[in-house]
This record gives C-alpha cells, structure tokens and sequence, in this order.
C-alpha cells in the first residue's frame, strides 16, 4: 500500500513540475510557437498507452500460457488504461492540430494508427463485458488481444501507403516537427517520468480492483 | 458426382486419415448444409446487390465519378457481405449442438479451425465472383480482369481468417450482432484499404508491379493471421 502511495505520491509531484517547466522554463519552439507545449503532454501520453498495449499482450500471452488468473487481470487493467491514455492522446492532439496545421484532423499514418488502436482495444472492452465472466472470456479476450497487437503494424504501413496514394490535403505551412534542444529534452522526460509513474499507479490500482471483482463473482457465486 | 462428394468423407474415415482430411470433412459438411439450407449464399447475395443498388442512389455515380467511387463502393458491399457469411459461420453451429459436435471430433482445433475459415472463404467467395459481373454490367465497368480475381480471393481470405475466430467469439456473448462487426473491423482495416486500391489500380489500368505491394501486405495479413487463429482456436473453443 505504501509503495501504491509513493507512486501516486511522486506522479503529482512531478506533473507539478512538469507544469512548472512547460508554462515557466523551456523556450518557445521557433517554428511551431506557443502550441508546441503541448508535447510534452501529448507524447508522453501516446507512449504510455503503447506500453499499456504492450503490458496487454504480454498478459494476453501469459494468460494462455499458465492459465494465470493474475495475467489477464494485469492484462485487462492496461487495456482499460491504455484506452483512457489513447482518448487523451487524441484529444491534446487534435488540440494540437489545430492551430498547427489547420485542421482537428488527417488521415497520416500516424493519426489514423492511433484511432484504429483506440478501436481495437475498445472492442477488447466490449469483448470483455459482453463475454461470459471467468475463463471464457479471459480466453476470448487473451486471443484478441493477440490479435489485435499483431495488427497494428499492418495497419501503420497499409495507412502509410495509402497515403502515398492520396497524398495530404491540407500541408499545413507548420507540418514539419522541429528537433529538440537541451532544455525541451529535460522536460520531455519530465513529463514521461510522470506520466509513466502514473500509469504504474493506474495499473496497480485497477489490477487490484479487477482481482475483488472477480473475487465477488466467485463468492455470489458459490453461495447460490 | 456422388462418387467425388462421398470422397473427404471416405478418406477421413480410412486406417490412415491425413491431415487435410477432417479439414475437407468440415468443409464438405458445410457446403452440404448449404446446398440443404440455402440460408448462406442467397440471402448474402441479394444483400450485396442492394449495397449496390442503394449506392447507386446516394451516390449518383455520373460517367466521369465511376471510376473515382466504384472501388469504395464495390469493397463497402464485399465487406458488408463477408460481415453476413461470418455472422451464419458459427450462429449455424448453435443450432442443434452443432458446435459439441465439432468439438467432439477426434481431431486438432486447429483443423477444426481451418475447415471453418475455409467454408467462409468458400462461400463469401462464390457470393463475390457473382457479384463481380453484375457490379461491371451497372457500373459499366471492364471488371473481367485476372488482377481482380486475385485482390479478391486474397482479401476475403484475409477476413476469413480473423472473422473465423471473432465468429466463434462473438456467438457465445450477449448482444452477438452488433459485437461481431465491432471486433472484426478495426482488424480488417488493412484489407479494406489494400483491397480498395489494388481495385483502384486496376481499373485506371496500372500494370501489376504497380499494386503488388499491396497484394503482398494482404497475402502477408493472409498467412500471419491464419497461423495465429489456427494456433489460438484451442482456447477459443475451450473445454
């Protein structure tokens, strides 16, 4: 429990820096101005939602493997979580976009990717709560995370090509990301650091409650 | 005839039954399902040409548009129809403990798997190759073409695949319909869109060097997902 509360404890701590530096300290990007802020929000929140995915792969796996109650818990902890992050991470960047190129959206590999994984994975929630409790949805859901891990590059390099067939619209005159420099770089990992501190929190917390919940089941269960 | 058709049958139940054939055994029982039914290929058929036909009207197709439009609308009716053939393609194993029975044969999951996904492919496919001469006639368009056959066996063998496995999911949850295209799509996204371009390339009459990296990345997502669902569907089906 303490080690819950450190986490939680330094995950506010260092957003507070983080909004400390991004509104006091570090520079204003040349080429994309004030709006470049943002970043250092929105980047770190799309890797943390690939970890999630990763971590639901990896519990999917485990799941099928050693028939572990606890994998698909982990597992579907970070998938709820990982959806949360990929809403945030599109959300600060059609923010982003906006003022940046001149639209909320486009269809680049990247942004297109993102929304297919946030699809995926809420069709892996949905898949989980239409699903039978216990070990058939556990199964059912371990074979679609699988499935939907595999996917998404496929998907990144068909939403590549197909851009190279219908090239982008709207080129902002900002579309080109500039490099970062020495100061944007200690924020940036700020920012991850918090980030992934509270992603850790956020798994910990939903695993534990997923384990009670299917802990109540059983219980309501054997009673009948 | 009923020499031929008795064969997967016969050949599985011999001293020494090869691996392909519970695969044919499975895939035979389907087909002469169908063939009792009709519930699979008629119904999907009809529903693909009023895709079309629907299309037709919010569209507008004008000589000049056809071309630009034809590919979207032919891979939105195809996808709509493989949606329906992988609805049927265990909702038919409910009826009348079709699935203990599957699940009773002597047999891997996998092969039980692959003859499925190949009843689907089987039929989807069938539905697909006569749509393609009705989709030309209305839009007028030369869809006689090799390229095309090819875009379209790879493509609907891509959705068999996934689809095979979310089919087998999604009949034993609640609200089945609705989730079945929930899962299903966002997975087959890019065989939606390498299918929807090598069509495209087709009919501006690009050469096939000039689509055939698309034709890779379906026959890739083809093998990749094959090899998973078949290595998965053990777990799917469960005890």
């Amino acid at each position: 429990m303490t080690g819950r509360l450190t986490l939680l404890g330094s995950s506010g701590v260092l957003m507070m820096l983080l909004l400390t530096l991004i509104f006091l300290w570090v520079p204003t990007d040349i080429v994309l101005g004030i709006s470049q802020r943002i970043f250092y929000f929105h980047v770190p929140m799309a890797l943390v939602a690939f970890l999630a995915f990763v971590v639901v792969v990896v519990g999917s796996i485990g799941y099928l493997w050693k028939k572990s109650e606890r994998m698909d818990a982990l597992a579907y902890a970070a998938a709820e979580i990982g959806v949360l992050f990929t809403t945030l991470m599109l959300i600060t960047g059609m923010l982003w976009a906006k003022p940046v190129w001149g639209v909320w959206w486009t269809w680049s590999p990247q942004l297109t990717t993102s929304l297919i994984l946030w699809f995926i994975y809420t069709a892996y929630l949905m898949l989980r709560s239409y699903a039978p409790q216990g070990d058939q949805g556990a199964r059912y859901g371990a074979v679609m995370g699988i499935i939907g891990f595999v996917d998404v590059p496929i998907v990144y390099m068909a939403a590549k090509w197909w851009r190279d067939v219908h090239p982008e619209a709207v080129v902002g005159p900002l579309a080109d990301e500039g490099s970062l420099e020495g100061k944007m770089v200690i924020a940036f990992l700020v920012g991850l650091l918090a980030f992934t501190t509270l992603f850790a929190y956020l798994l910990m917390e939903r695993y534990t409650l997923r384990r009670q919940e299917s802990l109540v089941e059983r219980l309501r269960y054997s009673h009948v | 005839m009923t020499e031929q058709t008795d064969n997967p049958l016969r050949a599985y139940s011999t001293r020494t039954p090869s691996w392909w054939a519970p695969i044919l055994a499975i895939l035979w029982k389907d087909v002469l399902l169908e063939s009792r039914t009709r519930e699979m290929v008629m119904p999907i058929l009809v529903f693909s040409f009023l895709v079309i036909v629907v299309f037709n009207f919010v569209i507008d197709p004008k000589p000049a548009l056809v071309t630009a439009v034809a590919p979207g609308v032919l891979w939105v009716a195809f996808t709509f129809a493989g949606m329906l053939g992988l609805n049927r393609t265990f909702s038919m194993e409910m009826e009348h403990g079709g699935i203990e029975g599957l699940m009773m044969c002597p047999v891997g999951r996998d092969l039980i798997y692959l003859g499925k996904m190949l009843g689907t492919f089987f039929f989807i496919l069938v539905v697909e190759l006569i749509m393609l001469p009705v989709f030309a006639a209305i839009f007028n368009l030369p869809l006689f073409e090799p390229g095309l056959w090819l875009i379209t066996a790879l493509a609907t063998f891509g959705f068999a695949t996934v689809g095979a496995t979310f089919s087998a999911m999604a009949v034993n949850t609640r609200a089945r319909e609705i989730l079945l295209p929930i899962l299903f799509f966002p997975i087959a996204v890019p065989v939606i869109i390498a299918a929807t371009e090598a069509t495209r390339a087709v009919l501006a009459g690009d050469s096939l060097g000039d689509y055939s990296r698309w034709l890779q990345l379906m026959a890739g997502f083809d093998v990749i997902f094959v090899v998973i669902a078949a290595l998965t569907f053990d777990f799917v089906l469960g005890e």
